[in-house]
């Protein structure tokens, strides 16, 4: 390839990245705009709150159990080296809620709801129906993107909770199998010397990642040209960029939340 | 007790004498990317009155039906509804206006995840929320009843075939006793009887209702079945505008090409 092609190919690459975050700027702003002006659409938010929350619950759950018998496996034979084994439950527990939680939720329902979403606006998009929406003189940035998003904002805090919950239950089986302890005791200790701002702000910042999902696959599912092939990108780049920003998101927060918090 | 039925047409300007037209459209011009669609149309529609455009397939036909009803926005030129220029307002402002005006899109757009009776009711829904459940029930009855469907009512629209989607979209397009109706290839894709059929229940709708209609199409047979006067769009713009027989009289090349090969 020539130099010419090649910084064509580049400047092109460009273009699209910075056109990208323009419309989803003004795909943002027609959200907003809506969400905030009647009538607001509380049926359709039931609903996705239902399809976002407890549809998305057994995964999350699973997802969070899994990571606390992991954890309490490969902390076990870290803290045994040094000798530091009366530390486990809290290096679980704080490992559980203050990142693999809320981590492990945001790329679960970035996975599920993300492409959930990002396909269901897509079909809808390709098929016309979102053109039939307008034509009835329906707003479907307030019905079908606006009630979407607010159900991932609303719903990521709780599914964390959950998901933290799994975890150190499951941390603490793994652990008792190994070193008996009761519960009761595991959990006082996990929690020990710890106060609000150390759980509060990392399980509330989640709902910054369900911001970052709802908004990402709604416009990406609204932005779809292309019949089936764009229906399966649509979906695709929903999960994709979803779970990229979330991780890049969560950098960013935690940041902010040694900062303003520690 | 008022039913859907008794709801009174809303008298707008464009029912007083010496209006302009119900849809008035000067110099749409539009361009995607680099391909000129629309080049300067203009056209004029009034009340009780239909008006056929005519053309071969990407000459602009459905962009132009997207113009009016504000699905896409136009480069130059005006569009004016019921007398009321519709640049510049915003999505809310513009579903005001739509409200008046009902569209039948080429493949009918239904929502897949909705019944037939819950496609035709979406509008009543949305728009009508006064009205009881069982008045929105008869209105729905009646509307399928005057599209044909009386044993419709819970079949999902994958279940039906091309030509009974598009009767349920004319129905659900008349939910709001439109004004103005826009019809995209109403007969496109269905056979000759089911063709007839649906230009027999635009005509007797047509009556009955006293609308302004644009019907796109590139069935001469059907639109001089239907339309008062018909339109001819070439490369964007109008070639011919007239009655049937001025066409036949006219002695432009591609009018008389068109009218052989129809």
């Amino acid at each position: 390839m020539s130099v010419a092609a090649e910084s064509g190919a580049s400047a092109g690459l460009v273009t699209s990245f910075f056109e990208w975050f323009g419309n989803l700027g003004i795909f943002t702003w027609q959200v907003m705009k809506a969400a905030v002006t009647p009538p607001f659409e509380g049926r359709e938010l039931i609903r996705q709150l239902d399809d976002v929350g407890s549809k998305s619950l057994p995964l999350v759950a699973l997802a969070g159990a899994a990571v606390g018998v992991v954890l309490s496996m490969e902390v076990r034979a870290s803290m045994t080296r040094f000798g530091a084994t009366s530390l486990l439950p809290s290096a679980i527990v704080f490992s559980i809620v203050q990142e693999m939680g809320p981590t492990i939720t945001g790329l679960v329902v970035s996975g599920r709801v993300g492409a959930g979403i990002g396909a269901e606006l897509a079909s809808m998009k390709v098929t016309e129906q979102i053109d039939a929406m307008e034509a009835s003189a329906v707003n479907p940035y307030r019905l079908l993107a606006a009630t979407r998003i607010v159900a991932c904002v609303l719903m990521l805090p709780l599914l964390t909770v959950a998901a933290d919950a799994c975890g150190i239950f499951m941390g603490w089986l793994a652990q008792t199998l190994v070193a008996p302890i009761s519960l009761h005791q595991f959990i006082e200790s996990g929690f020990r010397g710890s106060t609000l701002s150390d759980f509060l702000p990392p399980t509330f910042k989640t709902a910054v990642f369900g911001l970052i999902i709802g908004l990402i696959a709604s416009y990406q599912g609204m932005s779809t040209r292309g019949g089936a092939e764009g229906v399966g990108r649509a979906a695709t780049n929903s999960v994709v960029l979803a779970s990229l920003f979330v991780i890049l998101a969560d950098v960013v927060l935690v940041k902010l939340i040694l900062v303003v918090f520690h | 007790m008022a039913t859907a039925l008794d709801i009174p047409m809303k008298q707008t300007d464009a029912n007083l004498p010496g209006h302009v037209g119900a849809v008035a459209v000067e110099n749409l011009h539009k361009t995607f990317e680099s391909h000129k669609v629309l080049d300067g149309v203009s056209l004029c529609v009034n009340r009780g009155e239909t008006l056929a455009v005519l053309g071969r397939s990407g000459t602009g036909k459905s962009v132009l039906l997207r113009l009016i009803i504000g699905l896409v926005i136009p480069d130059v030129g005006s569009v004016c509804i019921l007398g009321q220029d519709i640049a510049g307002l915003t999505l809310d402002e513009l579903g005001e206006v739509r409200k008046k005006m009902g569209f039948l899109f080429q493949h009918a757009a239904l929502y897949d995840s909705l019944t037939v009776g819950q496609n035709v009711a979406f509008p009543l829904v949305r728009h009508r929320s006064g009205l009881s459940k069982s008045d929105r029930g008869d209105r729905v009855n009646q509307l399928l009843a005057e599209v044909g469907l009386e044993g419709a009512l819970d079949k999902m629209p994958s279940d039906i075939s091309g030509g009974m989607q598009k009767r349920v979209g004319l129905a659900r397009a008349l939910a709001l006793d439109p004004e103005i109706l826009l019809l995209d290839e109403p007969t496109a894709g269905l056979d000759p009887i089911s063709s007839g059929e649906i230009d027999e229940l635009i005509l007797k709708l047509q009556r009955e209702h006293q609308m302004a209609s644009i019907v796109v199409t590139h069935d001469l047979h059907s639109a001089k079945t239907i339309a008062s006067r018909l339109a001819l769009l070439d490369r964007g713009r109008v070639v011919i505008e007239g009655e049937f027989d001025d066409l036949e009289q006219s002695d432009i090349a591609l009018v008389k090409q068109f009218l052989k090969q129809s």
